[in-house]
């Protein structure tokens, strides 16, 4: 297994490890202003954030619709010039490299950027030869690449007739002609079925296991704690927290979370009662969501239990781990997907 | 950005034939059948006008005048969509545009290949219709041959300017609005169809800014082989400006749509 992904990752000819000399992408104070436009106000979509990652990391931006994933994904991109601030990457200045920057990055944006109007084949030929390749070495890695992505029997397929998730591995089968040092992901998976995004993961895995640098931005909790060693929380522009998965469950959530429905009824009294419980010996807190109450406790059985003897009757009670949602929440009050 | 090679450009070029190859045969067969019907209509039609009165047109008969003048207002038409339609699907979801702006390709790069292949196509057109228009006999000489970078400049000098607007619109409907009526009136108000000499003083004044009439001038001139140094230099000079403004502001607004 292990020589399969390593030989994959020869023929693949994504870059490996190489010589790291200091972080690969560095922000600080990176602010965008969206300026102001027929009739909208000028809008602060990233204000001043900072963060850094090194070579061979999988980096996540977790945050709610609006947070500013995407505008910052744009900035690394060298798509967007930043409005303040300074963002360095690959020992370059994006604000001025940004030409040098992107024949060394792969990007997946968001709204898939594929030409309808070109088969697959196509779509590759056309990217690989904006990177200034040859038609031979671009020849040679689309095979691989529509290999990786599954994509092989529709090489001569136009991208109208495929599929969302087929449309998804094409984009990063295409991000990935020019051999980058740094893949950058914009909500890759949104949109897709739960088996399309299995597939994906898949994919990423595999990836980062060849040692591409990732970055990706994502609102599921579950694709962040899966796939990003490291992560950043993002709310309204800035970032709220930082840390591993692990390390952020660990810093501002407990182990585990009991989740209680009450019925309609019920619910007002039962409230204020759980209420009560928390901060004590084993409820250390309490989120009330419009459908359910969510207890944190680091025994979730035992907090039942202190809930039971309260005298009340919950319709349904699930112990779970805590997970990055109840990060989200904890941090900012609100729910990461509405 | 600085340094600015040809490569990129023939790339974002490249890009676009491999699209067009799609319906090159069509275009092609529509490039010359529309000619051909247009101009042995008008031939028949010209007989009459030439039996009556060419004074104005200068002795020559009515199609050779009109032909060249025809040639220069497709090349304009083209130039309209192509440069103006052509930028906004470019950088409209499953356009072109986006991918390559991911890429090293600066938006300066993608603007010089859109417009280099949009001179080949006009180039392509004048070609077809010049080869109708020869054997119809309208060419009377060899200098007909000039008429064809005469006529793709004139639909440069609208591809351009168009090129700046298109990206940076919201609403291609106001661009058609502006082809139906702006650009389809030109035509009568150019010089095509009939000398400047027949119509009211101030209307010639209007004609000498419109870029068709300068480009009507351009091609009839070299076809009749009467150019002047003089008239060519106005004539060419007005397009040749035009384009250079074109370009100078669509690099202002290809830069702020693909890397705002
Ligand atoms: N090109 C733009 N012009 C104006 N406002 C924008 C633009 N792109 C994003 N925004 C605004 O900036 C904020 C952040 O958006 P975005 O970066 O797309 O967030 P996310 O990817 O986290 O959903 C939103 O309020 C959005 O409406
Ligand atoms: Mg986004």
């Amino acid at each position: 297994m292990q020589g399969d992904t390593a030989s994959q990752a020869a023929t693949l000819g994504v870059a490996g490890e190489r010589p790291s000399t200091g972080p690969l992408v560095e922000a600080r104070k990176l602010t965008k202003v969206h300026p102001a436009r027929g009739g909208a106000a000028a809008l602060v979509a990233v204000d001043g954030i900072d963060f850094r990652l090194e070579r061979g990391e999988a980096f996540g931006f977790l945050g709610p619709n609006g947070a500013g994933k995407s505008s910052t994904m744009r900035m690394i991109a060298c798509v967007s010039p930043p409005t303040s601030g300074t963002l360095r990457m690959l020992g370059m200045d994006a604000a001025t490299d940004g030409s040098a920057i992107r024949a060394r990055i792969g990007v997946v944006p968001q709204d898939d950027s594929l030409d309808a109007a070109l088969t697959v084949r196509e779509n590759l030929l056309v990217y690989g030869r904006y990177f200034g390749l040859s038609r031979a070495t671009v020849r040679e890695r689309s095979d691989k690449l529509l290999d990786f992505a599954r994509l092989e029997d529709k090489a001569d397929q136009r991208v109208e007739t495929l599929s969302g998730g087929m449309r998804r591995r094409l984009t990063i089968a295409r991000s990935l002609i020019n051999d980058p040092e740094l893949l950058l992901l914009d909500e890759p998976t949104t949109g897709l079925d739960p088996q399309a995004r299995h597939v994906l993961w898949e994919r990423l895995f595999q990836l980062k296991s060849q040692g591409v640098t990732l970055i990706l931005t994502t609102h599921y909790m579950d694709e962040a704690e899966q796939l990003c060693d490291r992560l950043v929380i993002m709310d309204g522009g800035r970032i709220v927290a930082e840390g591993s998965p692990r390390s952020l469950i660990d810093a501002h959530v407990t182990r585990e979370v009991l989740e209680l429905r009450f019925a309609d009824a019920d619910r007002e009294k039962a409230t204020d009662v759980v209420l009560a419980l928390a901060p004590g010996p084993v409820c250390q807190r309490v989120d009330v969501l419009p459908d359910r109450l969510l207890v944190y406790a680091d025994d979730g059985d035992d907090a039942l239990a202190v809930v039971n003897a309260a005298g009340l009757e919950p319709l349904t009670a699930l112990v779970r781990r805590a997970s990055l949602e109840d990060v989200f929440l904890t941090l900012t009050g609100r729910s990461l997907v509405e | 950005m600085t340094e600015l090679s040809l490569a990129p450009p023939l790339r974002e070029f490249a890009a676009e034939w491999l699209k067009y190859r799609r319906t090159w045969r069509g275009s092609i067969v529509i490039g010359l059948v529309n000619p051909l019907l247009f101009l042995t209509g008008i031939g028949i039609i010209g007989k009459l006008i030439d039996s009556s009165a060419t004074g104005p047109l200068g002795g020559v008969s009515y199609l050779t005048w009109l032909a060249p003048g025809l040639m220069a207002a497709s090349a304009m038409q083209m130039g309209f969509g192509s440069g103006g339609f052509g930028a906004f699907r470019a950088a409209a979801p499953g356009g072109g545009y986006r991918a390559a702006s991911a890429t090293p390709m600066s938006p300066t790069d993608i603007l010089l290949g859109s417009l280099l292949f949009v001179t080949f196509r006009l180039s392509l057109l004048s070609a077809g219709f010049l080869l109708v228009q020869a054997l119809l006999g309208a060419a009377p000489t060899w200098w007909a041959v000039l008429t064809v970078p005469a006529a793709a400049l004139t639909g440069l000098a609208f591809a351009a300017p168009m090129a700046a607007w298109g990206i940076a619109t919201k609403r291609f409907s106001t661009m058609q609005t502006v082809f139906r009526f702006v650009v389809q009136p030109l035509y009568l108000l150019s010089g095509t169809f009939f000398p400047l000499s027949t119509v009211p003083a101030w209307l010639q004044k209007v004609a000498y800014a419109s870029p068709l009439w300068h480009g009507v001038e351009l091609c009839r001139d070299i076809n009749l082989g009467r150019l002047t140094f003089a008239a060519g230099a106005i004539h060419g000079g007005f397009l040749i400006a035009m384009v250079i403004a074109g370009v100078l502001f669509a690099r202002v607004t290809y830069r702020r749509k693909l890397h705002e």
